[in-house]
């Protein structure tokens, strides 16, 4: 019998279980969450911004942050200097000769990588000096795609490591050789998963305190865990763990394993207050996060089956290569390894071959993300089972019923060392079936393709997996090295419950939730188990590793609250519960196990004697000499738990990755437009068993909003580099993530078989469909186009190419403002036109060539000083879009021949890119005193300017070029210049278009 | 008016009934305004280029970008944010309709939304599912898969138009 049962069986109330709405939610209803930004800031609190490189591979040459400190309300800069005198770099989980410092000391090595830190007294003021620190950077070549970087010939981006490959590990269970070699059919699939983020709606904010008489920091900061990064955050400070407080904020704007990347920016702002001498606040913005925060791991997999004739599968080889980006951040490779237990998924399959490399790219380093490996797994996995159906002509359906781990064999050992710990995966399977509609949608298909819609059904099995073994990161090690590293498992959590002097009772949990509703489900927990009602429990969920109960588990992640933090407040309330019934029991000479907690009362079962639950507690503070002997007085009751079947890997490299796995069975039908290429979902089925759901209404809002992100990874969302590195999804106008109106409502079913492992029998549920929905769309598109290969995110434009649409050519007129992709892998700009000025020919050359005139054309020009014959440096800010840039340039004319012909070219850096171009000026005398200037240029732009595409950027170089004509012949004439008759056109239309 | 980039400026608002001052750069925008010199941190911040929402407040009425204005811009005017729905009584219909349908998890993006499905409601009595969902599709949640707030928002309109009555009903259920 579970522990749980026994609870139950007393008759304690009936609060696990309930659909009970959140005790959070009046609080955050009325604007009155307490989130990282809202919280009041020590008085002098200086505001920091981060100096982001333009370039994904470059080598630092030299910062000059002095005109920055010239500024007004500009306090300090941080820089690589500093942070090499004060810190150290991060531990990282291989051992190779690679450093990752929280700036960039020697080469810049992704775009938006942190290179300064400027410390102001507002954030304007802050971001106004970004512009002022002068970088000057040699840049490298690149090595940007996955497959590309890990050749011999690829660009190094750690030079020490000799190679863009920074661990190679190889795996064997069973026989995976002679299963192939006695397989009827082989079945093999390559695919490609992208770079994704689920994007909370609230940034990373880091508040830093440095107290030099201590010696320690003191850090507030939305960070989500887990909190063995505490460790790696104290060492790169270079200081014991107790020197670094860290804490978190009583409410957090979503997280979805994203905040985990906020620890570099911990330790950087830690550093950045003791250079200010102050306490210093960040807040990161939209546009640092989309391309400089973090993201899921892109991942290329080579995958093959052996097979037997009626679809079993009997062995699995696995070739992964993930793209960690440009350096391996704790706790990479962990991408790999937290599914490393169960890539068999749920299927018994014996035979397993692995290789997995971590190649290092030109981009952001990755991390945590919703689902973290498992959509990278099931999207190989599931697609393979979907191809070994098409290849062998059988019902997908009917491949995944065969292989499935058989009823019955629980806890079940799989090839890679998951042991399952409960669930019936063929009894759900015919569940969702049954309670799907299954039939139906099958009619709903036959039906559409028999008028000639193109109809796909996709179906996906997945365990996921939840409560991550810390121990499962060192399978990324040999097991020679394990040996010498020490063993590494577990995974420790902690509720701590006290009860007060009026009977009031407190709780804490290190689970630092991010808006899932821990509190509600905590009080719940508590309430039942003490007899109490919900209200007179307060919960409070804030970390404070200077004086809360923590581990290095600690932290939300690993879908772990429902499985192992909300079982740990179950057993601190045990304990609490325990201790008063030894009270209650002593003093009314009865036993223990005859005490009841009900309805706010202590009660002894079939008998007269009662209490109220506050009278009995507040005993322990009130009268502490009426108390049994055994009885030390006062309560407070702090439980750790961690799990016995969280080994650490053994020496064949078996491993045990989390300790629960729910089973998810998902099917949808999609119809795709034949026109548009645009997929929606005419029906999304998803069954789960997570083991008893502790508040059901919170399980569906899990599986709700993770259907949603799915949708999303599936549909809309990549992160998208450009060859040259640059950005390219730097806004969410550019970053589409799905709206209410892509998202339908998925049919949510459940079963709930407990586990085995964990106090109240829940496992965790909020991952799962981040790893089953992209690869049941997938599947489902699969399926209705007949094709093998398919590539995320599923836009319009992919499936047109997929249906064999090609574009058809622009209409005549429209279209020619698209740049075309530059050489370097920017973009290219041309276009000429021509404008009419007042003066002869000799006027306007000698205009052009006279300094003043030509700081006075040029649009955002600041200051221009000569640096040769007819060449000058310029600190011009040019704005494209919202992305504003204050550029050093060097201007120059040439190809002198007055007053008939010259050349004005330029080429600048800024912290948001580069650019260079030149324009041809040609000078002809039309009548009444006025020339005729014609000119045509030529330009190309780099970096993240480049990422607001082309036709912004054309029509931007367009209004910018025009402007300087504009205003020359201002100059000139006093007067507007005569517009040529494409620049009246152009007036017209843009005016007709409601632009002006 | 001409002022400086640097020079602060007094600014007088109507924020949520109450007449409130503070100053602001001519480059501040409403949004920064509001949370950090006027204290309503309610309103959240998740774009600064207008595309979630989540800065959504009413400003004369209209749900506006509050990260598009700048606090200069909102001189004179009526500005109302979250802390304005709820009354004496506690919370208001939408808010108990949203805590109801779970329309909410870490609650970052609910401020805007709520503002914006305030004023929707004023305009539209009786909204399809569609409408609904059309007027979302102005705000991100990664959070809830937005099924929660589409069900709170009809049950308010079907609500609000049982006690309002019929003969009051708006006609602009094509807005």
């Amino acid at each position: 019998m579970n522990k749980f049962e026994s609870v139950r069986q007393t008759g304690q109330g009936k609060q696990i279980g309930r659909r009970q709405p959140r005790v959070e939610d009046d609080a955050l209803l009325q604007g009155r969450g307490r989130y990282a930004d809202d919280l009041a800031v020590a008085p002098g609190t200086l505001h920091a911004a981060v100096l982001r490189s333009p370039h994904a591979h470059a080598r630092l040459v030299d910062l000059d942050a002095s005109p920055a400190l010239a500024m007004p309300g500009v306090h300090a800069v941080l820089t690589g200097e500093d942070i090499q005198r004060w810190a150290r770099p991060f531990p990282v989980g291989v051992r190779q000769p690679m450093e990752h410092w929280c700036l960039a000391v020697d080469k810049v090595r992704y775009v938006g990588e942190p290179v300064a830190v400027v410390m102001a007294e507002s954030r304007y003021l802050a971001e106004d000096a970004l512009e002022a620190i002068r970088v000057e950077y040699e840049i490298l070549p690149v090595a940007v795609d996955t497959e590309t970087a890990i050749a011999e010939e690829a660009p190094l981006l750690h030079e020490a490591v000799g190679s863009n490959v920074v661990s190679e590990r190889h795996f064997r269970y069973g026989d995976p050789e002679r299963a192939f070699a006695e397989a009827e059919h082989r079945v093999s699939l390559k695919v490609r998963v992208p770079r994704s983020s689920c994007t909370p709606m609230e940034c990373y904010v880091v508040l830093a305190e440095y107290d030099p008489a201590s010696a320690s920091y003191d850090v507030l900061s939305n960070f989500q865990g887990p909190y063995a990064l505490h460790s790696v955050m104290a060492r790169a400070l270079n200081v014991p763990g107790n020197r670094l407080r860290l804490r978190t904020p009583p409410d957090a704007g979503g997280s979805f394993g994203i905040k985990q990347g906020v620890f570099p920016y911990v330790v950087m702002m830690g550093l950045a207050a003791r250079k200010a001498g102050a306490p210093v606040k960040w807040v990161e913005d939209r546009l640092e996060h989309l391309q400089g925060a973090s993201s899921a791991t892109n991942r290329v997999t080579e995958i093959e089956a052996a097979v037997t004739g009626d679809g079993r599968v009997t062995a699995m080889r696995w070739d992964q290569v993930d793209d960690c980006g440009a350096y391996l951040r704790a706790p990479e490779p962990a991408t790999f390894y937290r599914m490393h237990g169960n890539l068999t998924g749920a299927y018994a399959i014996e035979h397993l071959q692995v290789r997995n490399r971590v190649a290092l790219t030109n981009k952001t380093p990755t991390g945590l993300n919703r689902g973290f490996g498992g959509p990278q797994i099931y999207f190989a996995l599931e697609r393979l089972m979907q191809r070994i159906a098409v290849e062998l002509e059988l019902d997908p359906l009917e491949v995944i019923r065969r292989n499935l781990v058989p009823s019955g064999s629980f806890p079940y050992r799989a090839a890679a060392g998951a042991l399952l710990d409960s669930g019936d995966y063929p009894a759900s399977v015919e569940q969702g079936v049954r309670d799907g509609g299954l039939d139906e949608l099958l009619a709903r298909r036959e039906n559409a393709r028999r008028e000639g819609r193109l109809y796909g059904i996709g179906y996906t099995v997945a365990v996921e997996p939840s409560i991550s073994n810390m121990g499962y990161i060192t399978t990324a090690m040999t097991p020679e090295e394990r040996r010498k590293a020490g063993p590494k498992n577990g995974a420790v959590s902690t509720a701590t419950i006290s009860v007060g002097p009026l009977g009031d009772i407190s709780a804490h949990v290190s689970s630092t939730p991010q808006g899932q509703g821990h509190r509600t489900v905590v009080a719940q927990v508590i309430a039942e188990v003490l007899g109490v009602s919900l209200e007179s429990i307060s919960v409070n969920v804030e970390l404070d590793t200077g004086k809360d109960a923590w581990s290095i588990a600690s932290g939300n992640y690993s879908s772990r609250f429902s499985g192992a933090v909300a079982g740990a407040v179950y057993q601190a309330a045990v304990k609490v519960r325990d201790r008063l019934a030894g009270i209650a029991a002593a003093q009314w000479q009865v036993e223990a196990a005859r005490i009841r907690f009900a309805e706010g009362q202590v009660r002894v079962e079939g008998g007269e004697l009662t209490m109220p639950f506050g009278r009995l507690a507040g005993a322990t503070h009130w009268a502490p000499g009426t108390l049994p002997d055994w009885e030390p007085g006062g309560l407070r009751e702090t439980a750790f738990w961690s799990p016995p079947q969280l080994e650490a890997p053994d020496d064949d490299d078996r491993i045990n990755s989390s300790l629960c796995y729910g089973f998810i069975f998902d099917y949808c039908g999609v119809e795709i437009d034949r026109i548009t290429g645009r997929v929606t979902l005419d029906r999304y089925v998803t069954l789960h068993d997570a083991g008893r759901l502790l508040n059901p209404d919170l399980v569906d809002g899990q599986v709700r909003g993770a259907f949603a992100q799915g949708l999303g990874a599936a549909l809309m969302e990549e992160f998208a580099y450009g060859d040259d590195g640059s950005f390219q999804s730097g806004t969410f106008a550019d970053y589409l993530v799905p709206t209410s109106v892509e998202v339908p409502e998925p049919l949510i079913l459940h079963r709930e078989t407990p586990s085995p492992f964990t106090p109240l029998g829940a496992k965790g549920v909020g991952e799962g469909n981040n790893m089953s929905t992209p690869v049941c769309i997938a599947n489902a598109v699969a399926d209705a186009l007949g094709i093998a290969d398919i590539e995320l995110p599923l836009t319009p434009s992919k499936v047109r190419a997929l249906i064999g649409i090609d574009e058809p050519p622009c209409p005549q007129g429209v279209g020619e403002d698209q740049a075309a992709p530059a050489a370097g892998g920017g973009s290219r700009l041309t276009a000429s036109d021509s404008v009419t000025l007042p003066g002869s020919p000799r006027v306007v050359f000698d205009t052009l060539l006279d300094p003043e005139t030509l700081q006075a054309i040029i649009p955002g020009c600041h200051a221009l000083e000569l640096t040769g014959e007819n060449a000058y440096r310029a600190d011009v800010t040019v704005g494209v879009g919202m992305i504003r840039a204050r550029f050093d340039a060097r201007v120059a004319l040439s190809d002198l021949d007055p007053p008939h012909s010259l050349r004005l070219s330029g080429s600048g850096t800024s912290a948001m890119g580069s650019a260079d171009g030149s324009a041809r000026i040609r000078l002809t005398e039309i009548e009444d005193g006025y020339t005729r200037l014609d000119y045509d240029y030529d330009a190309s732009v780099g970096g993240k300017v480049a990422s607001v595409g082309g036709r912004m950027l054309q029509s931007a170089s367009r209004m910018i070029i025009g402007q300087i004509f504009s205003r020359l012949s201002l100059r000139m004439g006093g007067t507007a210049p005569r517009l040529s008759l494409w620049q009246r056109f152009k007036t017209l239309f843009g005016r007709l278009g409601g632009r002006s | 008016m001409h002022a400086k980039a640097d020079q602060r400026i007094r600014v007088t608002l109507t924020l949520n009934g109450r007449e409130r001052s503070g100053y602001a750069e001519p480059r501040t925008q409403l949004c920064d305004f509001l949370r950090h010199e006027l204290g309503a941190t309610g309103t959240h911040v998740g774009c600064e280029h207008g595309v979630c929402g989540a800065c959504t407040v009413r400003v004369d009425g209209r749900a506006s970008r509050s990260c598009l204005m700048l606090a200069v811009q909102a001189e004179g005017r009526r500005l109302d944010t979250v802390e304005s729905l709820a009354g004496e009584e506690g919370l208001s219909d939408l808010q108990q309709a949203f805590r109801r349908h779970h329309a909410l998890q870490c609650g970052f993006c609910t401020a805007g939304i709520l503002m914006s499905c305030e004023e929707f409601l004023s305009r539209v009595a009786d909204p399809s599912e569609a409408l609904v969902r059309d007027m979302l599709s102005g705000h991100l949640c990664r959070c809830t898969g937005y099924t929660g707030m589409v069900q709170a928002v009809l049950e308010v309109a079907r609500s609000r138009r049982l006690a309002t009555g019929p003969d009051s009903q708006q006609e602009n259920n094509d807005v």
